[in-house]
């Protein structure tokens, strides 16, 4: 059995517990018993917060929207047709044409990175999230 | 976050969660904490049981008012009115701290020209608080020796939400509750990275470390950092806006990462109009959410339990997330995708890790500058400003001054909630959220128990406006504004006042914000989701 830190993906607070897994395969959660968050309590979203992961609905591989319906694709493909569409619609509109929603749930990394893609890349500040709502 | 970084200079939590453990008195202003932060609420009951007071002011009869030694309910949306109240009888008693006005802030003049037309028999016809009870809430709060205020979207999502924020940092201000441990304003955030979001700047106004795009200082420092010839100088568009200029046609394409616009933004037919008319939408996610599915591009994610990284709590804490598995099938860490992508578009991206990426953020963003991972893995995270590798970290800010130097008196005159109920709609719905779920349900309806506890969406009405209505409990009625109407089953109940219905938007049959008003505060761009008009009907 492997214990990995992590913190819950749910309110502001930013309790630590630790994941309890065998393979790839999430079994049980353990809050932290030193973290000065939660001092090794949790709330019901806490203690529940692996379960969602091994959800059968979770999207698995890339999807590009073909007459009409969403298919499977690969990344290759769905990547492409994103960088093409957005480098196209900036060419004939410019870069205030585009926009990029960022999100209060993925990591620090990611959303620096996303923003510096939009600003970067793309040449817009049309870079937001949802923390107003 | 507006507000209080006019008022102070920085818009975040003043201290730290660990401090709840040493205030004399809580003042708790549109918060449901036991719910919305429950960690944070069981410290609340906690320091009340070992004889710290609470000071309760919400119109709902919450969980916390059963330990609150006193509990305003005042009208929705009056949120200014009752605080000037309380600013005047502290005035008026002598009661505020003259030396830290004199010394630490500018504007009291102003301030005291403002709240000296709200003595308590006008806020009572305002707000319905009756002057006794006004009065009793001013004293507890200016007496006490370290009080914290407490808010959080109750507050925010107003259309007076930036004024509502400014009063509250007013009266803390007033009070001298500010720059010591135990004290201050403190904004409980709602999801566990909107704090590292906006300090990351995904923001239209600011990069990281809240560097205004509209600096030519800034632009150059970060034109130099990336390797680019010319960063934009103008100020991007807000959610709020992106969505008007999709409806009009001027925004062709939208890449939405992690967000759920469709369930999350007010007036849905709104949103759905506008999404729409997108030439192309991108979503990048874990499920197919409302939003998703709508999309011409989906893009699988990682969960948080397959990447590395780090989060910002409420507090201003970063602490760091460890990979605990893979990710089914292709799915991919967000990092990496954006990186190919980015890649793609003409701007390589080669970090290797999170590691990598943080290594860029410090370079950057003076308040993250000395948050390293290795830091990090040693300890249980650090909270910013943290200037450098040998700084400790910050546990509550404007210790000798504020951010900006001196805070800023910035009163603010009542204006009440943009659709009142009139003779058709005659409730006022507010929004929220409840216990068992989070948001718009994507995680929390997909967790067994979660679902179990609470599996459907309920509008609380008042026993007495059942009656009248003829609705029992658990029957089925319908909600209808101006924007469109919900059918959700009844629960009668003393929570809500006379006149109020309360509902929730974690379900998706029942999705309140269709009804919501797409009014929003001029300032902050934050929708008025706690109040508009609806009328409600039992089904037959």
């Amino acid at each position: 059995m492997r214990r990995t830190r992590t913190v819950c993906p749910f309110c502001g607070c930013g309790c630590s517990f630790y994941l309890l897994s065998e393979g790839d395969r999430v079994t049980g959660i353990e809050p932290s018993p030193l973290n000065p968050v939660n001092k090794g309590m949790l709330c019901v979203k806490g203690w529940n917060a692996h379960e969602f992961i091994h959800s059968p609905e979770r999207l698995t591989t890339p999807l590009i929207r073909k007459h009409g319906s969403l298919v499977e694709s690969t990344w290759d493909e769905a990547l492409k047709v994103v960088a093409d569409r957005f480098l196209d619609i900036k060419k004939q509109f410019g870069s205030r044409a585009l926009a990029f929603l960022s999100s209060a749930k993925v990591t620090n990394e990611e959303n620096y990175l996303f923003m510096k893609m939009a600003r970067a890349a793309f040449g817009t500040n049309n870079v937001d999230h949802c923390a107003r709502l | 976050m507006v507000g209080l970084a006019a008022t102070f200079g920085s818009g975040a939590m003043t201290n730290s969660i660990n401090d709840f453990d040493g205030a004399d008195l809580f003042l708790v202003i549109g918060s449901n904490t036991t719910s919305q932060h429950p960690l944070i609420g069981s410290r609340i009951i906690n320091a009340v049981k070992r004889g710290a007071k609470l000071l309760l002011i919400d119109p709902r009869e919450i969980q916390l008012a059963e330990f609150a030694d006193l509990h305003l309910r005042h009208d929705i949306g009056t949120d200014v009115a009752v605080l000037n109240g309380i600013m005047n009888v502290i005035i008026e008693e002598g009661l505020d701290d003259k030396e830290f006005v004199e010394t630490r802030t500018e504007g009291f003049d102003q301030l005291k020209d403002v709240v000296s037309k709200y003595p308590p028999r006008v806020v009572e016809k305002i707000s319905g608080i009756n002057s006794h009870d006004l009065k009793k809430a001013a004293l507890m709060y200016a007496k006490a020796d370290k009080a914290m205020l407490v808010y959080a979207m109750g507050i925010t999502q107003h259309t007076t939400g930036v004024d509502n924020v400014k009063t509250c940092a007013n009266l803390a201000m007033l009070t001298g509750h500010l720059g010591r441990p135990s004290t201050g304003v403190n904004p409980l955030r709602g999801q566990n990275n909107v704090q590292g979001a906006c300090d990351m700047g995904a923001l239209p106004n600011v990069y990281s470390g809240y560097q205004p795009v509209t600096d030519l200082a800034v632009k150059k420092k970060f034109e130099d950092a990336w390797g680019v010839a010319a960063l934009n100088d103008k100020v991007g568009l807000t959610i709020i806006d992106m969505m008007i200029a999709a409806q009009k046609g001027g925004l062709k394409a939208l890449y939405v990462m992690g967000e759920n616009p469709l369930m999350s933004d007010p007036d849905t037919s709104h949103i759905e109009h506008a999404l729409s008319n997108l030439d192309f939408l991108v979503v990048q996610d874990i499920f197919l959410s409302e939003t998703a599915a709508k999309a011409d591009v989906v893009l699988p994610a990682a969960s948080f339990a397959e990447k590395e990284g780090t989060y910002t709590n409420t507090e201003r804490r970063v602490q760091i997330s460890g990979k605990a598995i893979s990710s089914p099938g292709l799915a991919r860490p967000d990092w990496q995708i954006i990186c190919e992508l980015s890649t793609l578009a003409g701007y390589p991206m080669n970090y290797k890790s999170p590691v990598d990426i943080m290594k860029d953020i410090n370079a950057v963003t003076p308040s993250y500058a000395g948050i390293t991972y290795e830091r990090l893995e040693r300890g249980y995270g650090l909270q910013w400003p943290c200037i450098n590798e040998d700084h400790p970290g910050t546990p509550y800010l404007h210790k000798d001054k504020f951010s900006k130097g001196k805070g800023t008196f910035i009163p603010c005159e009542f204006k009440p909630v943009v659709e009142m109920p009139d003779e058709e709609y005659d409730f006022m719905l507010t929004t929220g959220r409840i216990y068992y779920q989070y948001h718009t349900g994507t995680m929390t309806r997909r967790t067994s128990i979660l679902d179990r506890e609470a599996p459907a969406a309920l509008v609380e009405i008042n026993p007495e406006d059942a009656k009248k209505l003829g609705i029992k409990n658990n029957e089925i009625v319908e909600l209808t504004s101006r924007r469109g109407s919900i059918k959700l089953k009844a629960e009668i109940t003393k929570r809500v006042p006379q006149n109020v219905v309360f509902s929730t938007f974690h379900f998706h049959e029942s999705p309140v914000n269709i009804l919501t008003s797409p009014a929003y505060d001029p300032i902050a761009k934050i929708p008025e989701y706690k109040g508009c008009a609806v009328k409600v009907r039992r089904c037959a």
